[in-house]
């Protein structure tokens, strides 16, 4: 067991778990080419288990996403793991899901455009992810790709 | 995370991963990652701090002139953040009523601070199992666990503990901030666990229902697991 303040943290002791968590492996590992940033549609993909707030909530262990357009701002976490800080997503939603940081970036035209549509699943999943990975994964891509997204920025948590 | 940079890749779609964990990357390769030892929960490192977040995407974006036959490609941003594990000094309100257990009078007292921060952003994170109103009351059960009584005749409101106490942990930490401005990471969570009556008896509630032979998943995941 760990301690904690001064000896190890919940960081700490979060990333030494994480050296031997079973994670699922890949033999080859797919390529795709994006445009220029400049040209290319940017969506976000995050774990964090965010959702609006009149949104069906995530359940423990639940592998499908959440659908958030790009203006919503009733963000909320429902992220199931104590582990770690919900204290920066309350602050400031941007440390989790840079929405307001790719506007900028469409603004100053460093990158075409911000996608209409991001998508958020829960990062806590059995250690085969094999719902995400053969189901709700694969669905989220082509609605990414209905909408000609070209690049993903995905933040985990 | 990983394992959606390979599905959303497949599809013909380039990601960038802002990792949270070396090791875990380095065993899934993704296409192209940034590791970033940044707080858990704070992928971009600094809330409030654009141009903090501004320098994550731009390392990010980077690695997508990577080219193809370099591979799976791993970079490390420059500058670590890391989480400040001591209670933030947020005040608490002075005993009200003496006749109530200590952390649902304190919960009691902080309604007034919790009602401002959700006016003030709109929404709230209370609410997946329980709403404000019943804070309180989820207190008064998990105090009665705390001095003594058997936990499988207390019915706790909203009945799974782990959602309840995260809808209690989001009360308080919504009142914190709307009382000190802003904390570091899991500076609120310490003060929460050791400095607020609350964590102290919820800490207590979850030893009781461990050693009252309680499932694992039900007091376990009441509290990070380091605590």
């Amino acid at each position: 067991m760990y301690r904690y303040c001064g000896e190890v943290n919940g960081d700490q002791a979060m990333r030494e778990m994480g050296k031997n968590l079973p994670v699922p492996t890949f033999d080859t590992t797919p390529w795709a080419s994006a445009p220029r940033l400049r040209e290319a549609t940017v969506a976000i993909v995050t774990s964090a288990a965010i959702h609006r707030a009149h949104d069906d909530r995530f359940s423990a262990g639940d592998t499908g996403y959440r659908v958030i357009p790009s203006d919503a701002r009733d963000l909320v976490m429902g992220h199931w793991s104590p582990n770690f800080d919900h204290t920066g997503f309350q602050i400031d939603p941007n440390v989790v899901f840079p929405i307001d940081r790719l506007r900028e970036l469409a603004d100053d035209k460093v990158i075409g455009r911000v996608a209409p549509r991001h998508f958020s699943f829960a990062g806590n999943q059995p250690d085969d992810v094999s719902t995400i990975r053969l189901d709700s994964g694969p669905a989220a891509a082509t609605e990414l790709r209905r909408d000609g997204v070209d690049v993903v920025l995905l933040t985990p948590v | 995370m990983s394992v959606l940079a390979h599905v959303i890749e497949s599809a013909g779609i380039a990601t960038v991963v802002l990792a949270s964990m070396r090791p875990v990357v380095e065993k899934m390769r993704p296409p192209r990652a940034l590791y970033c030892e940044f707080p858990l929960g704070r992928p971009l490192g600094k809330p409030g701090d654009a141009e903090f977040q501004h320098r994550v995407i731009a390392e990010a974006f980077a690695l997508l002139d990577t080219p193809a036959s370099h591979g799976p490609t791993i970079a490390d941003f420059d500058e670590v953040v890391e989480s400040d594990e001591q209670p933030v000094a947020c005040a608490l309100p002075p005993r009200f009523d003496p006749n109530l257990p200590a952390c649902v009078d304190e919960a009691r007292g902080l309604r007034n601070a919790y009602d401002r921060a959700v006016a003030k952003r709109g929404h709230t994170d209370v609410g997946r199992a329980i709403d404000a109103d019943a804070v309180p009351d989820a207190l008064a059960a998990f105090h009665r666990i705390a001095s003594g009584d058997d936990w499988k005749t207390v019915t706790i409101p909203g009945k799974n503990t782990v959602a309840v106490m995260h809808d209690i942990r989001a009360y308080y930490e919504e009142a914190a901030l709307e009382l000190v401005g802003t904390a570091g990471a899991r500076g609120l969570e310490a003060w929460f666990f050791e400095s607020t009556e609350a964590g102290k008896t919820t800490l207590a509630a979850r030893q009781a229902i461990k050693d009252g032979g309680g499932p694992f998943p039900f007091w376990f995941y009441m509290a990070p697991g380091h605590r």
